[in-house]
């Protein structure tokens, strides 16, 4: 099978406005997505699915929280942390959220490097999104050792309705396991840019498929969407 | 925003010329200046900033709701449009993407719904005697 090749929206079949060209791409033969390769395809469908997932939880959440006859625990005195003598609500979130963001940032200007096929550069800027990932797990850890120090537990607290700990722990650990996931996945292509395989098109050791700088884009869509859950998560778990 | 939505229509066509000022053969992909990046990370901070300020400043009932489901929308936007260089894509492959997470909202309202009417069974029968 020929190499799928990303050509860039210059070079992209002509296409009709709007709903036609849309109707045209999906009834055309062959490939609907015309000039994305099906590497960020498949990046894009696995998000999407990823999207349902998260959605379940927010769900079953607020189904809890709004069903329960018993006062939730208010996360902004639970979140609240004592700095420097001051009592300051929700400050940790606050600080997990300006990371995760600059994450957000470097990566998106790791992925732009790449396609200047500036290595060294590219692999800077990808490490730096993986630490600040990292940092955002350690203050998720931290965060968790003081709730279950607090006595918070999926099956009750010491606040209000039971749930909350449920919830809690539920959707947090599945996006920290997502922020974590990330992180290797970002040291492991990093890895490979700073070798400069993809200046080589060298072979990869699972699939013997040449490599190329458009992987740093399509590990930049999976970062952004960890990014953009937490967004979520933020306003409806935390300042709800 | 208006700004953007220019700058981002220039862009369409950017790419060709920048393979041809660099020289580079291999010039593919979103390409976009730096700056554009650094313009909406500086947008994210203040729309968090401001989230936060939702909650420090404790505003409530339905300012609070607007004021955070805004700023989660406006941020939202911002990382699938830009960080994500969904704005640049193909419209078969953007619409095929953000119209099915519009179920969830179908979702959403049948299950608030249901909560609604759980809840209601619960004071009418359940809640503990004064």
């Amino acid at each position: 099978m020929a190499e799928t090749v990303l050509t860039n929206p210059g070079q992209s079949p002509a296409r009709l406005e709007g709903w036609r060209g849309i109707a045209a791409d999906w009834a055309s033969d062959q490939r609907a997505f015309k000039n994305v390769s099906w590497g960020k395809a498949m990046m894009w469908i696995f998000l999407l699915s990823d999207t349902f997932i998260f959605s379940c939880f927010l769900l079953s959440y607020m189904t809890a929280r709004m069903s329960t006859t018993v006062p939730w625990p208010n996360p902004s005195e639970v979140f609240a942390l004592n700095i420097g003598g001051n009592h300051i609500p929700l400050i940790l979130i606050a600080i997990m959220t300006f990371v995760l963001i600059s994450s957000s940032g470097t990566m998106a200007m790791a992925v732009n490097f790449g396609y200047r096929r500036d290595r060294v550069r590219t692999a800077i800027l990808m490490l730096v999104t993986a630490a600040f990932g990292a940092t955002f797990v350690g203050m998720q850890a931290f965060e968790w050792t003081k709730l279950i120090m607090e006595g918070v537990r999926p099956w009750g607290n010491p606040w209000g309705a039971p749930q909350f700990g449920a919830s809690f722990f539920m959707i947090t650990g599945f996006h920290g396991t997502h922020v974590t996931i990330g992180v290797i996945f970002l040291i492991a292509i990093a890895r490979k840019v700073l070798r400069g395989d993809f200046d080589v098109e060298r072979r990869g050791f699972f699939t013997s498929r040449k490599g190329y700088y458009e992987i740093v884009e399509i590990m930049g869509l999976y970062w952004h969407f960890v990014d953009l859950v937490w967004v979520f998560i933020f306003a409806f778990f935390y300042l709800w | 925003m208006t700004n953007a939505a220019v700058h981002m229509e220039g862009q369409l066509h950017a790419p060709a010329q920048g393979a041809v000022a660099t020289g580079a053969v291999h010039a593919k992909g979103q390409q976009h200046p730096i700056k554009l990046y650094l313009v909406v990370w500086g947008w994210l901070f203040v729309l968090s900033t401001c989230s936060y300020l939702v909650d420090y400043f404790g505003l409530h009932g339905y300012l609070r709701w607007s004021l955070i489901l805004l700023f989660m929308v406006l941020k939202a936007g911002l990382i699938v449009a830009v960080f994500m260089h969904m704005a640049w894509e193909r419209l078969a492959l953007a619409y095929a993407i953000l119209l099915p997470p519009i179920a969830v909202l179908v979702f959403v309202s049948i299950m608030v719904l249901e909560s609604e009417y759980t809840h209601l069974l619960r004071v009418l029968f359940f809640a503990a005697p004064p």
